[in-house]
């Protein structure tokens, strides 16, 4: 038992020592760099940023974006994966395609987006030769806030639902079938069955995908530089921009802070509203 | 027609459409990376490609992407390497045995999924310079390597308890030794396992922009190097960076399909 333990610990000892020296500590880092001048505490650096005219539009773009894309987001995942249950022929290749973005960066996904939005883009030439439009319209034009949004969500929508996808879909695999049969038996219909059955045992994976898609949209950046450039402002790129173009750490620190926070905000949120009892992991 | 035909043929509809929306993108930006430059900002689109590959010889001949694109390949490389090599022994540990702190060490793991990581990029800058390792490929792997370790446990932790502890106990009677059965009973079966969640944390670093813009100056990789250069860089440079940045995860999730649900799905809960 004891030399077991030992061996157990061993194992584990390169994981914990690299988690505590670059996930724990440069937390401590973050902050300190954040909160602090010449080793004094201070919140000068949230003073500094929140004076620049850019960051009242970053906070708001990004809450709009996260606030837009993610219950679109839930929807269409959960679409998806009842499809994807009543799929008879093909599972596996259309499973890989669904799947596909997975492996698509926010950067890539922005410059695909920008292909086809662009003024002389897809989308343009394909409206123009079908006689919706005459000649280039230039949809990513600055100042036009509600296209720029759009275009990232629909980028965003594109890239990433498939993350949900593939948490809801493995979820849902785990739900023992008897438990839809019983409910029609009683004679529940699909939508009820979906709604009484489906829906509540897929609580614990529904969290999850929740908790990292949101997080990971908090964290929306390279769609966001490629489609529009410093055009709509998000909470990350006002990150990179302090920290690379202006060499202000502290202020790209407590930038960082803020974003920090929000996570931490939203995933105690979701934990606590779609709290999931023990028994109820499978 | 009667109606449940009509509607599995509206299902059919509504699967065949999710694909085209998937693909159909990807498929145009394929289409501008092999067009000419001059296709590729010229008006109308074509639809369908020239097949000229003077977009891609304009992208490898531009002056820094070759080594980008030899950096972003070493990094996921490196990645890939040191999640498995610390993560794999720990998801073992965390499905064999039972000792005070599993929980805390499980609870450290899950707990890096409420942070967006990529901004610990912002302290570690520090803490590189000081340390001489600022702007090396190796920096900016120790700060990916954060994303792809606790995947990479998780997931072989669901993969280390998919196999029956019974299998190693007949290899102890039949005279092996801890490392001895390991090795040859249960790394067999874990194998494959063990490589797809190699290609995850390939993906993850690969794919990564922020850190490796914000850690990379003279050594970008091929995410930093499209990422600050947008404002100058002329479109098929864009688009061919595009296409080159998509094209071989497509590949790797195809090799690992099989596992996207029964490993990554499930870890993930």
């Amino acid at each position: 038992m004891k030399s077991q333990r030992t061996l157990a610990y061993l194992l584990l000892l390169p994981s914990t020592l690299f988690l505590l020296a670059f996930f724990v500590v440069p937390f401590i880092q973050v902050a300190w760099l954040g909160l602090t001048v010449e080793g004094q505490p201070t919140f000068q650096h949230f003073q500094t940023l929140s004076a620049d005219w850019k960051f009242g539009p970053a906070m708001k773009n990004t809450f709009m974006l996260v606030g837009i894309l993610v219950p679109l987001q839930v929807i269409f995942a959960l679409a998806m994966a009842q499809m994807v249950a009543k799929l008879e022929r093909a599972r596996d290749i259309i499973l890989y395609i669904w799947t596909i973005p997975l492996g698509v960066s926010d950067l890539a996904a922005g410059l695909i987006w920008l292909a086809i939005l662009e003024q002389t883009g897809f989308l343009n030439s394909f409206l123009n030769a079908v006689g919706l439009i005459k000649g280039q319209v230039n949809w990513l034009q600055y100042g036009n806030m509600w296209a720029l949004l759009t275009a990232v969500v629909l980028a965003e929508i594109w890239r990433s639902t498939a993350l949900m996808l593939v948490i809801l879909v493995a979820g849902m695999g785990l739900i023992p079938k008897e438990y839809a049969e019983a409910a029609e038996v009683f004679g529940a219909g699909p939508w009820k069955r979906f709604f009484k059955v489906t829906l509540p045992l897929l609580k614990p994976s529904l969290q999850t995908a929740l908790i990292l898609r949101t997080i990971l949209a908090f964290e929306v950046f390279g769609v966001a530089a490629a489609l529009t450039g410093t055009n709509l402002p998000v909470l990350l790129g006002e990150t990179f921009n302090w920290q690379f173009n202006l060499q202000d750490r502290s202020v790209a620190s407590a930038y960082a802070l803020i974003v920090l926070a929000i996570s931490v905000a939203f995933t105690l949120v979701f934990l606590r509203v779609l709290r999931v009892r023990s028994e109820q992991r499978a | 027609m009667n109606p449940s035909k009509a509607s599995r043929h509206l299902f059919t509809a509504g699967v065949v459409l999710i694909c085209a929306w998937v693909l159909v993108p990807i498929y145009l930006v394929l289409v501008n990376t092999l067009s000419t430059p001059a296709e590729v900002t010229g008006w109308p689109k074509s639809f369908f490609p020239s097949f000229h590959l003077d977009s891609l010889k304009f992208f490898i001949n531009y002056a820094g992407v070759l080594k980008a694109l030899g950096n972003s390949l070493f990094v996921a490389v490196l990645t890939m390497v040191m999640a498995i090599v610390m993560g794999a022994p720990a998801g073992y540990a965390l499905a064999r045995f039972d000792f005070p702190g599993k929980g805390a060490f499980r609870l450290l793991v899950l707990m890096t999924r409420a942070f967006p990581l990529p901004l610990l990029a912002l302290p570690l800058a520090v803490f590189f310079i000081r340390s001489g390792l600022d702007d090396t490929i190796f920096a900016l792997a120790l700060v990916h390597s954060t994303l792809a370790l606790p995947f990479a446990i998780l997931v072989t932790f669901s993969l280390f308890s998919g196999i029956p502890v019974e299998l190693e106990e007949a290899a102890w009677t039949l005279g092996c030794n801890r490392i001895q059965a390991f090795w040859k009973v249960v790394m067999p079966l874990a194998l494959p396992g063990i490589a797809a969640s190699g290609v995850f944390a390939f993906v993850t670093s690969w794919n990564e922009v922020f850190a490796a813009a914000v850690l990379t100056i003279e050594n970008k990789t091929l995410t930093a190097f499209l990422i600050q250069s947008l404002d100058y860089s002329p479109a098929p440079l864009k688009f061919a960076g595009a296409a080159v940045l998509v094209l071989p995860a497509l590949i790797f999730l195809f090799a690992v399909r099989k596992y996207l649900f029964s490993l990554w799905g499930i870890a993930n809960r």
